[in-house]
């Protein structure tokens, strides 16, 4: 840290190849590989860490892999290619081990194993493209003045969005603060939409009144999308109370960032959730920076996930979409039986705070780019995808080709829409609107028409 | 559009500034030297100052150790250390809270809400325990080292969360004081005054005019008394009262309205409360007409106050009714900024200043 000061982000191992295995005996050890792959391709037996005498116990215990990685030798390319195409819509199981140990404060933790297909991985490699590929546009669209007042950019955060999606429902509800575009994305929301509302255009989620802090879906229970921040946390615990009463099984996600933990409107709304068991699970993405202050500075702990005193929490590698998605997974089953939980998703942030800040002035490019290289979600999926070979390397850049294709498209629609009308100042003030009109001599005076 | 275009090309020469009659209460002596500074170089020189003076003064808020996000308060970690300026988390209640404190210890304490419109966690320390504190305590305690500075109002791309103007709200309190300057060099003047005033302050400073007002500050210490109006800009047809940023767009309907003849006189408030009533009562005496023109929303915003007081005094001399053009009664629009915001066309077509030889019967 540029200041001298004590962020310390875990360090993570990516999963090692085969290849580097200490015990590998060379040629012969992949080639028995190879057939071993392809035998239990053909099975499609869900993989057990114990795999005979090719059982890789890799030091540091870390993914349980089995397969071959996109090096393997010429035997099994064709092979390999044969089953790329034939894999991707499969519902293989396939068993992944999280990076790291899920910490736990008053609670089990779940276990690092968990279950996933192969439509999982390529589902998850795709939408985080996806976002990464939206927020770098939206980057470039801000810098061209399409996008004006606030970006706050999600990149680097985007296994959080995608980890949480695919264990929840539409009925269970998310809401966050300000850097909401991907989770907008994750619950449905299209690149159209997302493009529109940014550029402030009608077609937006909010019809283009709301901007990039305050994206909503209605019919995803997403509640948005709020500029101050703590403020959206008793409202979740709000949400999650009316969940219990409608008795559906729903959670809320009460998402807020480091800086915001330290409102004091978030003790009061986890004293009233912990003392009414609500359902609700309040997620800090901690990407350790509340703007430009490092957390050490703002916080006495900062490990929020003990925040919470009597409320159990969970520390999660938020840069893990596996490990997010066991996190959740957890706290949806607990939530409901015993009540409220916090998350504490350690994640990073790769642009600045927001498009004005470049992100630069109080940590080191360094750090930046070595968390990039490290622990970049999509790398990691990536890394997971090509080593259980799910799809060749071109396959994939293809697939990045397509999302930015789609990305274009949405940016290029979403220009031509058209700004919402100038009577839409008036709307949805109240219930019926103002009415609206400024007229008289001096243009100053609004007829309301009252209900 | 052209008032949206007009407030971000000028560079300005204020109102006051470049013209020879005011009754302003400071003037450089002409041994003192002044600097070209804008708006928050004034203020960081107004707190380099006031720390120095004071060796029991504070500055505390989110952000202001390496110079606050809008360079307010560059250099005074570096100058006066980490112990007296320093950071706070993210939470506006504990840091008014922790002030009020700080105040009650006899110190000076400045705090920072980064933007006015993140003041409303901190609003029950405010009137509930800063405004009321020496009065329940019989004089015992008091809290009159707080000064609570906000940037406020619109800037062009603020949105809901940035542009606000919370002005109105804090007037109706009494027990303190509500500050708004409308140039650097009155900005300099007021915030020492406000800092040094035995009484807990809230001073708002106009983020629009940040880097876009430019004015010679000089640079020595000096105070420029709080609840005194000042008339920038003299005239006998009609007063036009203001405060901070808005009067730039009203000088702007000033001098439309010179060119049809109709000669304007422009009082800048500086203090709301409490607010400088005889000035404007005898400027509305002179003139008969009123024009109060705020950026917050139209119903129950600062104008109201100030039209019920001058209907009062001045009844039988108005010959119009007052006038308020001030900002549409929604929410602080994102795209639709330019329909919601007074700008000078609006001022200028009102009744009072488009035609006042008539008289009006509403």
């Amino acid at each position: 840290n540029k200041r001298g000061g004590r962020v310390k982000l875990q360090p993570m191992v990516m999963p090692q190849s085969e290849f580097d295995h200490a015990e590998k005996e060379g040629a012969l050890y992949g080639k028995v590989m190879v057939h071993e792959s392809v035998e239990f391709l053909l099975v499609q037996k869900p993989v057990s860490v114990a795999f005979g005498r090719f059982a890789v116990k890799i030091k540091g215990g870390d993914m349980a892999l089995s397969r071959l990685t996109s090096r393997s030798n010429g035997i099994s390319r064709p092979l390999s290619t044969a089953f790329g195409r034939f894999i991707s819509t499969d519902t293989t199981p396939i068993t992944i081990e999280t990076s790291l140990p899920f910490t736990a404060h008053l609670c089990d933790p779940p276990s690092r194993s968990v279950e996933s297909s192969t439509q999982e991985l390529l589902d998850f490699f795709r939408t985080m493209a996806l976002m990464r590929r939206m927020e770098i546009a939206a980057d470039s669209l801000y810098k061209a003045k399409l996008i004006r007042g606030f970006c706050h950019l999600y990149d680097g955060q985007e296994a959080v969005a995608i980890g949480m999606e695919a264990v929840i429902t539409k009925k269970d509800a998310i809401i966050t603060a300000y850097r909401d575009h991907c989770i907008f994305l994750g619950r449905g929301g299209s690149l159209y939409e997302v493009f529109a509302e940014l550029m402030g255009r009608q077609d937006g989620c909010s019809k283009g009144k709301g901007g990039s802090m305050h994206f909503y879906k209605k019919d995803s229970s997403f509640y948005g999308g709020h500029g101050i921040v703590g403020a959206q946390v008793p409202l979740g615990c709000g949400i999650a109370f009316a969940q219990k009463y409608v008795k559906e099984e729903a959670v809320t996600f009460a998402m807020y960032g480091d800086g915001a933990a330290n409102q004091g409107q978030l003790f009061e709304a986890l004293n009233i959730s912990a003392l009414w068991d609500l359902p609700s699970i309040l997620v800090c993405e901690n990407n350790h920076y509340g703007m430009g202050t490092a957390e050490w500075r703002a916080a006495k702990s900062p490990s929020y996930y003990k925040r919470g005193d009597y409320v159990p929490g969970l520390k999660v590698d938020g840069m893990d979409a596996f490990a997010v998605k066991q996190a959740c997974k957890f706290a949806k089953e607990h939530a409901l039986k015993n009540g409220p939980i916090i998350l504490e998703m350690d994640t990073y942030r790769y642009h600045g705070h927001s498009m004005s800040d470049p992100g630069s002035t109080y940590r080191t490019r360094d750090e930046i780019s070595g968390v990039r290289q490290e622990r970049d979600p999509i790398e990691r999926i990536k890394k997971l995808v090509l080593s259980h070979d799910l799809a060749t390397e071109k396959e994939l850049k293809d697939m990045e080709k397509e999302i930015r294709k789609e990305v274009d498209d949405a940016i290029a629609k979403a220009k031509d829409c058209s700004m919402p009308e100038p009577s839409e100042l008036f709307t949805n003030v109240y219930v019926k609107g103002f009415g609206t009109k400024s007229f008289g001599a001096d243009r100053k005076e609004v007829k309301a028409a009252l209900p | 559009m052209a008032s949206l275009l007009s407030r971000f090309c000028r560079k300005l020469a204020l109102p006051g500034s470049a013209h020879g009659s005011r009754m302003t209460s400071t003037t450089a002596c002409g041994s003192e030297t002044v600097k070209s500074l804008n708006l928050y170089s004034a203020i960081n020189q107004a707190l380099h100052i006031a720390l120095e003076t004071d060796p029991r003064s504070y500055v505390f808020g989110e952000d202001v150790g390496f110079g606050g996000v809008f360079r307010c308060t560059t250099g005074l970690a570096e100058r006066f250390g980490k112990n007296r300026v320093f950071n706070t988390p993210l939470c506006e209640q504990g840091i008014v809270g922790f002030g009020i404190g700080l105040a009650a210890m006899g110190n000076r304490a400045v705090v920072e809400i980064q933007v006015a419109d993140y003041i409303y966690p901190a609003f029950d320390q405010i009137v509930n325990e800063a405004a009321k504190f020496r009065y329940r305590s019989g004089n015992q305690f008091n809290c009159g080292g707080l000064t609570i500075r906000a940037p406020y109002g619109a800037v062009g791309h603020g949105g809901h969360y940035h542009s606000q103007s919370p002005e109105a709200f804090f007037c109706h309190v009494p027990g303190i004081k509500v500050v708004i300057p409308r140039s650097p060099r009155e900005a300099k003047g007021l915030l020492l005054s406000s800092i040094r005033d035995p009484n807990p302050v809230v001073f708002f400073e106009p983020k629009w005019l940040y880097r876009q007002a430019v004015e010679e500050v000089p640079e020595h210490d000096y105070m420029i008394p709080l609840s005194q109006a000042e008339i920038i800009r003299e005239g006998s047809d009609i007063t036009l009262v203001g405060w901070g940023a808005q009067l730039t767009v009203m000088e702007q309907a000033c001098l439309d309205a010179e060119k049809e003849g109709i000669s304007c006189e422009l009082i800048d408030l500086k203090t709301l409360l409490p607010w400088d009533k005889e000035t404007v009562e005898a400027s509305v005496k002179k003139t008969g007409r009123l024009l109060i023109s705020h950026e917050a929303p139209i119903t129950g915003g600062f104008g109201a106050e100030i039209s019920a007081t001058i209907l009062e005094r001045c009844f039988l001399k108005l010959e119009a009714p007052v006038s308020r053009v001030c900002g549409l009664d929604t929410p602080f629009p994102l795209v639709f900024e330019p329909f919601y915001m007074p700008t000078k066309n609006k001022a200028s077509s009102s009744s009072s200043l488009s035609s006042p030889s008539k008289t009006h019967i509403f």
